[in-house]
């Protein structure tokens, strides 16, 4: 203090007022700078969206919802799409959350730590950046050649779950991590084994954190295409896959996931790389319903994360 | 106040005179390695049966680890080794062996955590929840012991009409008593408590204390307290550790008033520590 204060009381007080102004100047310049690379970003967004809207929204209607693709564009709907992209999603739920939250749950709980566990985890980041397209080509050799499955929901659905495999059990890990240690001892003290302290107590904690991450898992695969169309999804299809339920025993049927299929954001490609117009307003509008459920599933996973922060203060 | 009466009667008389002191458990040589840092050396100490056996010292003398041997939490953690025993009675067997199971131990032996750690679940299913591990799953069975329990923790008539609520909506001091009355529901033989006060304003630390010596009718005790009041209060046998050593043990009246060893008087008069 001694050293500084005599040239602080030394100093001219105009010079010193000069010196903040130029700081402040610095200041509001870089202020500026920042609103405008937001603003930037928001709008082009905005524009986007927007001109999506504006394109897709005179085309939206219960019969483009509910009508197959047609060679005129103003009878075409997305009615195979979507029940493909829903169908492709069921398979990608049902096997990436148990493959995803149950390696999560290894790594976590049951892993030692060592050069092996480390090289899984830096392998499963990894996987997260790589190119989804080259998903498409695992699966394509893998699931349709070497295991069969043709180009059906089946092999859709896996290659998403692959995709998403990364995301889930990242997330997952993050999530079981914010259960504190003293909740895990307090349930070993009980005498429970490392199971029960996971299904009892980790697994019902962490469930918001896990929820998150599924439903971000599948607002990504919801608009994947590349690996979509490597495995060879059809972009014309005029009929539905055999219905999951039926009303005679036993009421559960799986032909469905061996059927061909389509998903939005394919037949989107199919309409826009057509010369017609029309069909580009058809994509333009199949772009909305894509939209909206992408923003409906990230609003609920904004929302399920908010949730789970409001409630649990440990 | 009666309570306070009841606590120092509740000591009974000095051991020495005449009463039979029995044995529920005992270190016997015991080390302990945290990777290379051994951290306990060559304790031996007896626990007294229906008796509060307090340790005490420094930060970092090793209390704590010493208590968390007791019920083989350190197992849960890598790098650790312990050598010597403990033995538990009357089975006389050695709680730290290769073969003993650590679930086993930690059935017999409970444990309370300085700070209050409920799990976030209803204030019933903390209580049963070492009832459900242990596979009861009979209603009436759990309401009976979920009611005794949390009578012997004096928590009943605060928690009788809120059973339901989540235990984390509870104060400080409701929520270490609904700690013991969750260790207590499963009858344990023994119950470790780690500093278990250090987090709880006098009100409550002074009804956790009644506790311990009411329960001790009940429970062998073994805690580990920073307060050496608390300890003069609560126990009947201390222990003073040192740098992972048991510097001194004996009746807790002959501790605080006549040390033995002088490093034991300069820590209780304030000297060192």
């Amino acid at each position: 203090m001694s050293a500084i204060a005599p040239t602080v009381q030394d100093r001219q007080v105009s010079e010193m007022r000069s010196l903040i102004a130029s700081g402040k100047r610095k200041q509001v310049i870089f202020a500026a700078a920042g609103v405008l690379c937001t603003a930037f970003a928001v709008l082009v967004l905005i524009a986007a969206f927007l001109d999506l809207l504006i394109d897709g929204l005179p085309r939206l209607s219960w019969s483009f919802l509910t009508s197959f693709p047609s060679r005129r564009a103003s009878e075409a709907g997305i009615l195979s799409a979507w029940v493909g992209s829903a169908m492709v999603m069921l398979v990608t739920m049902f096997s990436a959350v148990p493959i995803g939250v149950g390696a999560a749950v290894y790594l976590e709980e049951y892993a030692k730590k060592n050069w092996f566990t480390d090289l899984i985890e830096i392998n499963v980041t990894n996987l997260a950046g790589v190119p989804s397209i080259v998903y498409g080509l695992l699966a394509l050799g893998l699931f349709v050649y070497q295991l069969g499955f043709g180009e059906s929901v089946l092999t859709a659905g896996l290659t998403l779950a692959l995709l998403i495999l990364p995301i889930v059990i990242v997330s997952s890990r993050e999530a079981l991590r914010t259960v504190p240690g003293h909740i895990r001892e307090a349930a070993y003290a009980m005498g429970a084994t490392r199971w029960q302290m996971i299904s009892d107590h980790l697994l019902p904690y962490s469930r918001g954190g896990i929820l998150t991450g599924i439903i971000l898992g599948m607002a990504e695969a919801i608009g994947q295409t590349a690996p979509i169309i490597t495995i060879g999804a059809l972009t014309f299809i005029a009929f539905l896959p055999p219905l999951p339920v039926s009303f005679e025993f036993p009421f559960l049927n799986f032909e469905w996931i061996r059927s061909e299929f389509t998903v939005l954001p394919i037949q989107m490609y199919n309409w826009v790389s057509r010369p017609d117009k029309a069909f580009q307003l058809n994509a333009a509008a199949a772009g909305v319903i894509l939209l909206a459920m992408t923003l409906i599933m990230n609003g609920l996973a904004i929302y399920l994360r908010y949730q789970v922060r409001k409630k649990i203060k440990w | 106040m009666v309570s306070i009466d009841a606590s120092v009667a509740g000591r009974g008389p000095a051991p020495g005179a005449g009463e039979q002191l029995s044995l529920k458990a005992e270190a016997r040589s015991l080390d302990f390695y945290y990777g290379t840092f051994k951290a306990l050396k060559g304790i031996k100490m007896p626990i007294y049966q229906n008796k509060v056996t307090a340790l005490i010292g420094p930060s970092g003398c090793g209390k704590s680890t010493f208590l968390r041997c007791f019920n083989r939490m350190h197992d849960l953690y890598p790098n650790m080794r312990y050598d010597g025993e403990i033995r538990l009675m009357p089975d006389d067997v050695n709680i730290l062996a290769k073969n003993v199971d650590p679930i086993e131990v930690r059935m017999r032996i409970g444990m309370v955590f300085q700070k209050p750690n409920p799990f976030p679940k209803s204030i019933y299913e903390n209580v049963v929840y070492g009832l459900r591990v242990r596979g009861v799953n009979n209603k009436a069975i759990l309401d009976e012991k979920a009611e005794q329990a949390l009578r012997e923790a004096a928590l009943w008539n605060e928690a009788k009409d809120r059973l339901n609520d989540v235990a984390l909506e509870m104060s400080g001091g409701q929520q270490q008593r609904l700690c013991i009355a969750r260790a207590l529901a499963t009858d344990p033989e023994m119950l470790l408590f780690d500093e278990p006060t250090s987090a709880l304003d006098p009100i409550a630390t002074a009804s956790i204390e009644e506790l311990m010596s009411q329960l001790k009718k009940r429970v062998t005790i073994l805690v580990v307290t920073h307060n050496m009041q608390q300890a003069a209060r609560v126990s009947d046998f201390t222990a003073y550790m040192y740098l992972g050593e048991l510097i001194e043990f004996g009746e807790t009246d002959q501790i605080f008033i006549k040390p033995k060893r002088k490093e034991t008087e300069d820590y209780i008069t304030g000297r060192f520590g």
